[in-house]
């Protein structure tokens, strides 16, 4: 089977993470593999592991869309175990939103299913960056193919996929056939790290750089030209900082009552 | 004047604060109508008509339920251009942002998500980067849709209220063909407590209360608030994933935010910096909660909370 995962290279969020310049794009130049694309490429390599991975003619693509550093992505996605990476970067993809992001990456998907159509593409709940949680639906909608989103558990059977999604209401068992589109949460396995093999291995292998021209997208239809959303404004909201702090003599229980009956919270 | 609509799913037997705000915000933008899914109760009517609602759209399909998303799309967008629409709010919940989303695509609509003010010409105010930014952005196309967070503006009913018309909305055949199929349901058993997107007050505990919510509950109860937890405390199984606040789970935005033994990772915090006021209990004076606390204890949360909670209880008689 051939799976096509999205990474994508996030700033870092263990930093303060910043806007910039035109447009108000964040600032990538500490950035890493989104945390929740490692669910996906885990799930991924779960997947065709248990139908006789590379060997029996299985394969994982990382796909990143991205400015150069975000080869960083496609790079430690081989390290884990992907088998070829796919790089789509194009400077007119820059401030592309949800829309258009989708846009570009359904284009690409197709550019690499043209000899064998994927049968199953990963994705992450949602990037650490933007946090929006569009992209995968929108791609789904673009590709005309079912949605499996918040996946937490996931089983294939032949053509058929089984799934948990756990919302807050209900627990929901969720049922598609391949081919189709997945996102799973950080509760659907533990990723793997790499280890030196898995680096040494990845020296190895391939990675495409795909330009707009390549997947056949007019750049009007990309960036910020061809978003349907512009952002006016940005803000940096003020830093919090620390209040009253007390240490327990005993009676900060009363002392927290206080506090809340002052602030008019009881 | 420009039409909203308010997109409701399954609104049950009384309308939810979040969809109350939806029509009080869709009020300021122009005029007021709201598409369902799932059953009409008269009561649910009633309400709607108080809040100004002048039509509601229903599909003519009742199995929307029976899949995920991508029907309820279809729907939305046949009522969207049956109304003729040119905004769509829907609340922020992560079903509704995936229908945001595929309905931003079969309109070529842009979608903008977790906004928390709307301006009357339609500029959305949003919070990003783990509330470390306020942006404003706008939909560029001829229709916007916006998905609003909860406690995002106090809901008004209308001045005067309406007998809104019910019109049926073809749901198009095609639209359950590549759809994922729902194929059992598990409710999740009801805690009585406020939900935790929506609540004025969240009481979270995290790595220090050592599989021990006990204190958590009885604060969060005494306070009428919903219970919160830190990554490590769902992962160590001691309390539901749904109770997850931060990076990948849960952004609240309450009134009052009380952290117990959590040591506030930046991951936590994302979830949380937004609150209004934050009160930290925590053994560990080193602990980078109280570097954002309002009001910040340094000791036993065993000790603490139940100290806390029987003065509450006193206080109130």
């Amino acid at each position: 089977m051939k799976i096509i995962v999205l990474v994508k290279h996030v700033p870092d969020a263990q930093f303060d993470r910043h806007l910039t310049g035109e447009g108000n794009t964040t600032d990538r130049s500490e950035s890493i593999l989104s945390e929740l694309d490692e669910y996906a490429l885990e799930a991924a390599l779960q997947l065709i592991e248990a139908r006789g991975g590379e060997a029996a003619g299985n394969k994982v693509i990382a796909l990143s869309m991205g400015p150069a550093g975000a080869v960083n992505a496609v790079k430690k996605s081989l390290q884990i175990g992907a088998s070829e990476g796919v790089h789509l970067s194009d400077d007119a993809l820059a401030g592309s939103d949800a829309a258009a992001t989708s846009l570009a990456l359904a284009a690409a998907i197709r550019h690499l299913g043209a000899d064998t159509p994927a049968d199953l593409i990963l994705t992450g709940m949602a990037s650490t960056d933007g946090e929006t949680s569009l992209v995968p639906a929108q791609l789904a909608e673009r590709l005309d193919l079912p949605q499996v989103t918040f996946a937490s558990s996931l089983e294939l059977d032949g053509a058929t996929l089984t799934a948990r999604r756990d919302g807050d209401a209900h627990a929901d068992t969720v049922e598609a056939t391949l081919p189709a589109l997945v996102s799973v949460t950080d509760q659907i396995n533990d990723p793997r790290y790499p280890n030196f093999k898995g680096i040494m291995a990845a020296k190895k292998k391939t990675i495409t750089t795909l330009s707009l021209a390549d997947i056949g997208v007019d750049p009007a239809h990309v960036g910020r030209s061809g978003s349907w959303t512009a952002v006016e404004s940005a803000e940096a909201r003020p830093a919090r900082t620390a209040g009253t702090i007390i240490t327990d003599e005993g009676d900060a229980g009363i002392k927290l009552v206080e506090f809340l009956a002052a602030q008019k919270l009881l | 004047m420009a039409k909203v609509l308010v997109f409701i799913d399954n609104p049950g037997q009384a309308l939810k604060k979040a969809s109350l705000e939806l029509l009080t915000i869709a009020r300021s933008l122009g005029e007021p109508a709201v598409a369902l899914n799932g059953d009409l109760h008269d009561d649910v009517a009633a309400t709607l008509g108080a809040y100004g609602a002048q039509t509601l759209y229903r599909p003519s399909a009742a199995d929307l339920d029976d899949y995920l998303v991508g029907p309820k799309a279809s729907y939305l967008a046949a009522a969207v251009q049956t109304a003729d629409a040119t905004v769509v709010l829907t609340e922020n919940s992560a079903e509704a942002k995936e229908i945001a989303a595929r309905l931003g695509i079969k309109l070529g609509a842009g979608v903008i998500t977790d906004v928390v003010a709307v301006d009357p010409d339609g500029t959305a105010h949003k919070s990003v980067l783990a509330g470390s930014y306020i942006t404003t952005a706008k939909a560029t196309t001829p229709v916007a849709v916006l998905t609003v967070k909860a406690n995002s503006i106090t809901p008004e009913p209308a001045v005067t209220g309406t007998a809104p018309a019910t019109v049926t909305v073809e749901v198009p055949e095609t639209a359950t063909a590549a759809s994922a199929r729902i194929t059992a349901r598990n409710e999740k058993a009801a805690s009585g407590r406020p939900d935790l997107a929506e609540a004025r007050i969240v009481v979270a505990g995290g790595r220090g209360v050592d599989g021990n919510f006990g204190p958590v509950e009885d604060l969060a109860d005494a306070l009428g608030a919903a219970i919160g937890a830190s990554r490590a405390a769902t992962d160590a199984g001691w309390i539901g994933h749904d109770a997850q606040i931060g990076q990948t789970g849960k952004t609240v935005s309450p009134q009052l935010y009380i952290s117990a033994g959590i040591s506030g990772a930046i991951q936590q915090k994302a979830g949380m910096q937004t609150a209004t006021v934050i009160v930290a209990v925590n053994k560990d004076s080193e602990s980078p909660i109280f570097e954002i606390a309002d009001f910040g204890i340094v000791g036993d949360l065993f000790q603490v909370l139940p100290q806390a909670t029987e003065e509450i209880k006193k206080r109130r008689g």
